[in-house]
């Protein structure tokens, strides 16, 4: 079990390295000359000229990945070229909502993904299953920043419950401006939540230990709600944490529709601005959080369901 | 972003004939209409797409105007038409350039194993873990924003997907009697992977392609309503809406009816997608 975990640490570790050494390229794949691209057609020679030597491309090749990678694993990222700040501090500041949004957003996912997965399955191809099929082709087809919109329009505009865009800070901001995104946000994740649990517990209901808990004569109630769903949990964690990726493009996008200052906001300006050196950060940051998530997950899976512990072993 | 869609596949059941069901045929209703409207904007626009009438601003959804007008006086429908022909002939392109190259990697890893399956697998690994959007974006800000770095983004990150699938399709089809006999009868490689091999292991990867072209849709339109895609004045269905968001209050048509054929476009797809993977709108998969 303990070589099982060493050998998915050193997986990721090699491939936050790989990642890193990807983006490291972004800025030396640009084509023409990215300071140029950066500062625009007003930049005078001198300022080039700095620029250039405060990134570092002056130097050779090799010089500048040491460091580059050097600074990536120590956090340290060097300055915004358009913001002329720290990336470290512009990222300080704007992880908190991005964060908020998707936990919240997987809440909404998780609240109404998980009742109507059950409702499918306990009476397969019945009416609720069609209804909820359906619907979910329906959500799975809907871009998530036109739902935002819509939802803003409706609960925003119409019943003026929600503001329509913007972020504050506290347990009332969160709730009354994340609550619209995270739910946009969740609505888009509900058909995969949806699908997949539906099926795992399809299966799980066809296993001996629910025959076993029906032939006790346990109630449906208890034998679904109790002895199926601990058997799919693992399932939704694995959906959740293989959509993050998703998730984190859906908060992008979101944060730009809700106008959030968040990582997705900046990540926009960064890429509109050419910022090549945010741009690169945020995208090591991104899949880095992939890569610990999915780590975080297996190590969740190994602790909880023997069958992985035993098949490793 | 393209792993969500792998969630979204349901499982394979093979069938000898391909036989049309209701939900594909549904599916396939609603795409063509769309695309025939699309292709025919130019006869069945009412207006130019860009023909700005400053009298006109902001008019409700009429039998003048099917979906209202814009700020500038623009017909919202025309706009429509015109800027769906411009989503689907993208999607089709980002979906399709990638697909025969990801299943040739992947059967290739499949067949081979070794040293070949580990880099192309590992790739893949990489490629579908990242955040699909993140990485377009990255991609954007090196060619510049436009469509250009969206047709090269989606594409560079898109063949994972398929390569996955046709690897594990390649591992089953390659202990089959067909497959040995290919070896017994002195075929070459060549021969044995694309003439043997390639039918059925393609046809996962096209049944899968309609969920992949509605996740590209999504793709595009949102990377062009953040500013990132289709560039101004040309029309397509993501700036479209992206233009009708301050307008929400006085002309919610701008940003919402245009929405609604992306919707359409990816439910009809859907529809498709889900028919032709199990034949069965209710799934079988749980019998």
């Amino acid at each position: 079990m303990s070589t099982y975990i060493l050998k998915r640490l050193a997986i990721s570790v090699v491939v936050l390295f790989a990642l890193a050494a990807a983006s490291f390229l972004l800025i030396h794949l640009v084509p023409g000359d990215p300071v140029r691209q950066m500062l625009g057609s007003g930049a005078t020679p001198e300022n080039i000229a700095s620029v250039r030597s405060d990134l570092g491309l002056d130097r050779p090749m090799i010089d500048q990945f040491g460091t580059f990678m050097g600074n990536t694993f120590t956090g340290q990222f060097g300055d915004s070229i358009t913001l002329r700040t720290p990336i470290g501090d512009l990222i300080s500041e704007r992880i908190g909502p991005s964060v908020l949004l998707i936990l919240y957003g997987v809440f909404f996912a998780l609240i109404i993904g998980v009742p109507l997965a059950v409702a499918a399955a306990l009476r397969p191809q019945g009416f609720a299953d069609n209804v909820i099929r359906i619907a979910t082709t329906f959500t799975f087809a809907m871009p998530t920043f036109w739902l935002g919109l819509v939802l803003a329009l409706i609960f925003g505009l119409q019943l003026g419950i929600f503001p329509v865009s913007g972020y504050e800070t506290g347990v009332g901001g969160f709730f009354r401006t994340l609550t619209l995104p995270a739910l946009t946000l969740g609505l888009s994740l509900v058909a995969m939540v949806v699908r997949t649990l539906r099926t795992q517990l399809l299966v799980v209901l066809g296993s001996e230990h629910i025959e076993a808990a029906r032939a006790r004569g346990l109630t449906e109630r208890r034998v679904v709600g109790v002895h199926a769903i601990r058997n799919s949990i693992m399932t939704t964690i694995t959906v959740i944490s293989v959509q993050i990726g998703f998730l984190i493009g859906g908060t992008v996008v979101l944060e730009y529709v809700f106008q959030i200052p968040g990582m997705g906001t900046l990540l926009i300006d960064a890429v509109t601005n050419r910022d090549f050196p945010l741009v690169a950060t945020i995208t090591v940051l991104a899949g880095a959080t992939v890569i610990v998530v999915s780590l975080i997950t297996d190590l969740i899976q190994l602790a909880l369901d023997p069958r992985v512990r035993l098949a490793d072993s | 972003m393209t792993a969500l869609a792998l969630v979204m596949r349901r499982p394979f059941t093979a069938r000898s004939s391909l036989h049309l069901n209701l939900t594909v045929k549904i599916g396939a209703v609603i795409v063509g209409l769309i695309v025939l409207a699309a292709f025919l904007a130019p006869i069945i626009a009412p207006y130019p797409p860009n023909e700005a009438k400053f009298l006109d601003q902001l008019q409700a959804p009429s039998f003048q105007h099917l979906m209202g007008t814009d700020s500038a006086g623009r017909d919202v429908f025309s706009r429509t038409l015109y800027g769906a022909r411009v989503d689907i002939l993208v999607m089709l392109f980002v979906t399709f350039v990638p697909l025969p190259i990801g299943v040739l990697a992947g059967a290739m890893a499949g067949y081979f194993g070794g040293w070949v399956d580990l880099v192309i697998s590992r790739l893949a690994d990489l490629m579908i873990a990242f955040p699909f959007l993140v990485l377009v974006m990255a991609i954007i800000a090196i060619v510049g924003p436009g469509l250009k770095g969206v047709m090269i983004g989606i594409p560079l990150a898109g063949w994972a997907l398929y390569a996955r699938m046709a690897r594990a399709e390649m591992l089953v089809v390659k202990e089959q009697n067909y497959m040995v006999a290919t070896k017994t009868l002195g075929y070459s490689r060549k021969r044995a992977i694309f003439r043997h091999a390639a039918p059925s292991i393609l046809r996962t990867s096209l049944v899968y392609s309609t969920l992949d072209m509605i996740v590209n849709l999504l793709l595009i339109a949102g990377l062009s309503y953040l500013g990132l895609g289709m560039q101004p004045p040309g029309s397509e269905l993501g700036t479209i809406i992206a233009n009708g968001q301050v307008h929400l209050l006085d002309a919610w048509w701008i940003s919402t009816l245009p929405g609604l054929v992306l919707v359409a476009l990816g439910v009809g797809l859907g529809l498709i997608g889900d028919g032709l993977s199990d034949g069965d709108l209710l799934g079988k998969e749980a019998r």
